[in-house]
């Protein structure tokens, strides 16, 4: 739970990267390579380090217009509702959004999802003065609201953009994405999904609509579709001059 | 009696004038006519609800009472920081069992005021705030909700049935 053991799970981990390459890739059979369910971590344990979350967009996918993965977040967490009605664009929440970018010099225009990147080192935990915004062991990072004091710190601290504040009385939450007036909030990876061995909404609606520009798995297990995608094609993130090493990657920008 | 000082027979009489009220109201009780204690008249909250007195809620009646803010307050910061997602002390297990629905058949707030939570803690003038950003009504489906069909002996568990099958499987408390 301490922001200590996280690093110190993240060091370790680093270690043994390295001393894996140092003996070679050739443990694992080619066949093996191919089975890949996860069992479903059991309701009354705690997450641990030994997995890391992480959703690869293929931007070449999008489909142009397309909105389907902010609908789909917006229905599963309850934002984006008649609730918010006094704030103004800038001030609703937003957990996902798209954003489209074009090259000046050459005209080429993309549109791509972005939301919370799930840094390993993420800049809004450093600026939490009451440790509410923090890194789950398995990479997720959440707003505890119980402690957030709403001073929005984490909010100018993310190269993101990808909180947001809740400025009015909220009602009719989802019981498995609460969310209150004075609180930060932000793309929880459908955490309460991925504790019940489910994929992200957004990930889910993506391959719904039959786009499949979201793969959603474990960074940590090389034989996770995500790590293998990961593998075959290039990919960058946003912002990559930070050295955060996020958890959302992207590729074609 | 010649050794009676004046302090023992002020005291005497001082006892017998405090003991009078008690004596005139144990009288008057008898003939019932009376008005009762002022105190007395405070009636204790009756909460909507749609479980009986003899069903069982996740632990001891008397235990709840007192404790339930620590069940929850513990179960939270280990579902919000270790993903732990056990439903027996979750607030929305407490929300699905105790919401009840109104005439119309539409779950009411278990927040709105003669409603389970709120009847006790406006007595008590204790505020919750679990519910400026938790769900006040049931949206999915209980885990628990065998709790809510068929009542259980509160005291004495009875093996092989559902609920405590349930129980167990979750392990002890949160």
């Amino acid at each position: 739970m301490s922001a200590s053991s996280n690093l110190a799970d993240i060091a370790r981990r680093n270690f043994l990267t390295r001393a894996g390459a140092a003996t070679g890739a050739a443990a694992i059979a080619p066949g093996v390579l191919l089975s890949t369910p996860a069992g479903a971590k059991p309701a009354d344990q705690a997450v641990s380090g030994e997995k890391r979350w992480g959703i690869l967009v293929d931007t070449d996918k999008c489909a142009d217009g397309c909105n389907d993965c902010v609908t789909a977040c917006e229905k599963e967490n309850g934002w984006g509702g008649a609730d918010e009605a006094e704030s103004n664009a800038e001030q609703k929440a937003q957990w996902i959004r798209t954003v489209n970018i074009r090259n000046k010099a050459t005209g080429y225009a993309k549109t791509l999802p972005v939301m919370c990147q799930h840094c390993e080192t993420p800049p809004c935990v450093d600026v939490c003065p009451t440790g509410a915004s923090f890194r789950r062991a398995d990479g997720i990072v959440l707003v505890d609201k119980h402690i957030c004091i709403g001073c929005r710190y984490c909010m100018m601290a993310c190269p993101y953009k990808a909180r947001s504040f809740v400025h009015e009385d909220l009602h009719e939450q989802k019981p498995w994405a609460p969310r209150g007036k004075g609180t930060v909030e932000s793309c929880t990876m459908c955490v309460h999904r991925v504790d019940e061995n489910r994929i992200p909404a957004c990930v889910e609606a993506c391959s719904t609509g039959g786009h499949n520009a979201l793969i959603f798995g474990d960074l940590y297990d090389e034989n996770s579709g995500i790590s293998k995608a990961l593998k075959a094609q290039d990919s960058v993130e946003i912002r990559a001059d930070l050295g955060l090493n996020t958890g959302v990657r992207y590729r074609g920008i | 009696m010649s050794h009676c000082s004046p302090a023992r027979l002020f005291a005497l009489i001082l006892s017998l004038l405090l003991l009078l009220p008690l004596a005139a109201t144990a009288d008057s009780d008898e003939d019932g006519e009376t008005e009762a204690l002022p105190f007395s008249r405070l009636s204790f909250p009756e909460p909507a609800r749609h479980f009986s007195a003899e069903q069982k809620c996740v632990a001891p009646v008397e235990e709840m009472r007192k404790n339930h803010m620590n069940y929850i307050l513990h179960q939270r910061d280990r579902t919000v920081h270790e993903g732990v997602r056990t439903r027996q002390y979750s607030l929305e297990e407490c929300v699905n069992c105790h919401a009840v629905k109104s005439d119309e058949g539409e779950y009411v707030p278990v927040n709105a005021p003669d409603q389970f939570c709120y009847s006790c803690h406006s007595y008590a003038a204790v505020h919750i705030d679990c519910f400026q950003c938790h769900a006040t009504k049931p949206v999915r489906a209980s885990t628990l909700q065998s709790l809510s069909s068929g009542f259980v002996d509160h005291m004495h568990d009875r093996p092989g049935h559902e609920i405590n099958r349930l129980l167990a499987s979750e392990g002890p408390a949160q």
